[in-house]
């Protein structure tokens, strides 16, 4: 019953689109790269972490996966780069590549 | 068995509703189409039916409810006129768009301004583009066989397009006539357990719906949406088939009315033709050769098949009950004009505006257009194509 | 079609002309004929001038327009006669029901020649006596099925008194009242 997106890109006939564009099926925004968008990334400084994890839930793209109350390195196939989480972190723990 | 009764058009169209059963029913009332959920909320109150009943604060939260509540896997509808359904614009092409086969009990009321309560097609029509199904009812009679097929026809799977099932403003809405209703077992037997193939409810498989659609797909959007409508002729005829061996009452895209062998006919929508038709009557009995075509399915247009039967015709009048502004005529107008000129016809054709507000129309009347067409074939020329009925100069 | 009856109602907002019409077709209906029963309808004031319409017929209904040339009228509230012109199209050969106290002969001088039959009945003496309120459409329904011949008295009864049951079956004690007040305006009718 799930969507195949797979067919869903630039050189999709309307006929491959689903009726009412509807996705049918969790978690397909997985499939879609939304990293390619960054102009700069999101660094994580793991030495200044205290993880606390205020990171986390600000990012819009769930790109800070965590494993045992531990925040991992930065899910760069998704990241956009907004620099939320560099507003978010107490501790100075996340940069911008290329910024300042 | 059929139930011989009199109703008014708006207790009929809530009759066929609570004999529906449909899941949710969100409202707002607005005059001519109160008494639709007015009734129906009594249905509901008596345990009649195990419809979720929503008043809400506006038409516009009336049709967003029935969209949430149709994505999330329900049998929804609401009911309107005039302004109400102005006020739902937005949703409606959200309806269409999304694929929603939701229903509208739309009872055509005219638009302001002046304010008036009365009918006219004004608020329909204005909404003929907005990728809706629209059905309309000569009577009571059609509005409520067309309430007891309309989620057929939009949930067909090929279809899936919202329906808006449309009778005239207190000319049926508000009159009690004879008629007939359907046993409520053979209504439900016949209406069917609505199964989305994809909801929002469904756990086994989260849905999104109402996407964001950049330039890139949203005329791939549009297109495959046309689809759906390119298929609702053939799923109107074909429920139309399935409720006359049900019922023994007959439906098409039009009524041919005396056509055979007309020479002139008029073309028009709504409890109008009725009188229309005793018009023919009096003039057939005169020998003349008058005939009608009565419009039921609006939308989409069936240009092709309506050419076909006027292609004998000598001189047409379509009759608008909406003005267009378009300096030329309405919408229906326009519509069979397109008709007749992709099919080569050589009929003269005219368009008249007529029933404004509620302006009435008279057996007499209807006479007086046929001589008009008369007029028209002896000159060979159509004269002034654009004109109004009933209109004090 | 055959046999077709057209009525007028003309009463004021709020008088139940809609009301007596939607009835009329009622009890016509369970006689076996095809009917309409429709309100003319502008603002929705009390007291304004309001029309209502019957067809009575054999045979199916198909027209949809007001009635211009109706066989009999009925007039709720007799302020109307200076107000509207309650006679407009009344065939001669039809005749006109006026809800009235006065004599038939002053009435008659209101109806600007009209030349048909005029009826009157006193709608508020028959409403008063037999439900203690002023309800002028029960009478008038009786009186002018009478005038019209729609129907004998006895099915006329006996109909309404079924279609009183159910309307009223949460308060059985005015069906009665109601069943008076349409045998007395039987007799009362002149």
């Amino acid at each position: 019953m799930a969507t195949d997106i797979s067919k869903l890109g630039l050189k999709a006939s309307w006929r491959d689109l689903t009726e009412g564009m509807v996705i049918a099926g969790a978690g397909t925004s997985r499939e879609f790269n939304t990293g390619e968008w960054s102009t700069s990334k999101p660094l994580f400084i793991e030495d200044k972490c205290k993880q606390c994890l205020l990171c986390v839930p600000v990012c819009p793209d769930s790109s800070i996966p965590v494993a045992d109350m531990k925040r991992g390195e930065f899910d760069y196939e998704h990241c956009k780069g907004c620099g939320i989480c560099v507003k978010a972190c107490p501790f100075g723990a996340i940069t911008m590549e290329g910024v300042e | 068995m059929a139930k011989r009764d009199r109703l008014s058009g708006n207790e009929a169209v809530a009759i066929a509703l609570r004999q529906i059963n449909p899941d949710v029913f969100p409202a707002f009332p607005i005059t001519p189409s109160t008494e639709i959920p007015q009734y129906f909320a009594s249905f509901a109150a008596n345990g009649q039916v195990d419809t979720e009943f929503i008043p809400v604060e506006s038409e516009h939260s009336s049709m967003s409810a029935a969209i949430g509540a149709s994505a999330a896997g329900a049998r929804s509808l609401t009911a309107t006129s005039s302004c109400g359904l102005a006020y739902m614009w937005e949703e409606l092409y959200i309806a269409a768009s999304n694929r929603l086969p939701l229903a509208l009990a739309l009872v055509n009321r005219a638009l302001s301004g002046p304010i008036n309560i009365n009918c006219d097609h004004s608020d329909s029509m204005g909404a003929r583009d907005a990728g809706w199904i629209q059905i309309y009812a000569e009577n009571n009679q059609e509005a409520y066989d067309n309430m007891v097929q309309a989620f057929r026809i939009s949930e067909h799977k090929d279809v899936r397009l919202p329906i808006m099932i449309c009778q005239d403003g207190f000319i049926t809405s508000h009159a009690v006539e004879n008629m007939e209703l359907l046993e409520d077992e053979d209504v439900r037997k016949f209406v069917g357990e609505y199964e989305p193939e994809n909801y929002l409810l469904n756990p086994e498989c989260p849905m999104a719906a109402g996407p964001y659609s950049v330039t890139d797909y949203y005329m791939e959007a549009k297109r495959n949406q046309a689809e759906g409508m390119r298929h609702a002729e053939k799923a109107v005829l074909d429920v139309a088939a399935e409720f006359k061996a049900l019922s023994g009452r007959e439906y098409g895209l039009f009524e041919s009315y005396r056509m055979e062998d007309a020479d002139r006919a008029v073309v028009m929508i709504g409890s109008a033709a009725g009188t229309a038709k005793d018009a023919i009557d009096r003039l057939r009995e005169r020998g003349e050769k008058a005939g009608l075509i009565k419009i039921r399915l609006f939308r989409p247009f069936p240009a092709e098949a309506i050419a076909e039967a006027l292609k004998n015709v000598k001189a047409i009048a379509v009759m608008d009950r909406a003005e267009g502004y378009t300096n030329h005529g309405g919408p229906l107008g326009a519509d069979v004009m397109a008709a007749l000129f992709r099919a080569k016809s050589p009929a003269h054709a005219i368009n008249i505006v007529y029933g404004l507000g509620g302006r009435d129309v008279r057996v007499g009347d209807i006479e007086n257009v046929f001589e008009d067409l008369n007029q028209i074939i002896k000159d060979g020329d159509a004269g002034e194509t654009y004109r109004y009925m009933g209109i004090r100069e | 079609m055959g046999n077709l009856t057209e009525i007028r109602w003309h009463g004021r907002g709020g008088q139940g002309a809609k009301t007596a019409a939607l009835l009329l077709a009622d009890v016509a209906f369970q006689t076996g004929k095809y009917v309409q029963g429709f309100p003319e309808y502008g603002p929705e004031r009390m007291g304004a001038p309001i029309t209502a319409y019957n067809r009575i017929s054999d045979t199916a209904i198909r027209v949809h327009s007001n009635i211009y040339d109706p066989q009999y009228v009925v007039v709720v509230d007799e302020s109307l006669l200076e107000a509207v012109d309650v006679t407009g199209g009344l065939k001669e050969d039809g005749a006109i029901l006026i809800n009235t106290e006065r004599s038939k002969e002053e009435i008659i001088r209101h109806l600007k020649g009209y030349k048909g039959k005029v009826y009157t009945i006193d709608a508020k003496k028959v409403s008063l006596a037999t439900m203690g309120k002023y309800f002028p459409n029960t009478p008038l329904l009786a009186a002018i099925v009478k005038v019209a011949g729609i129907m004998d008295e006895e099915t006329f009864l006996r109909e309404m008194r079924a279609s009183f049951n159910h309307k009223f079956a949460s308060k059985p004690e005015v069906i009665d009242g109601n069943m008076k007040a349409l045998e007395m305006a039987l007799e009362e009718v002149q």
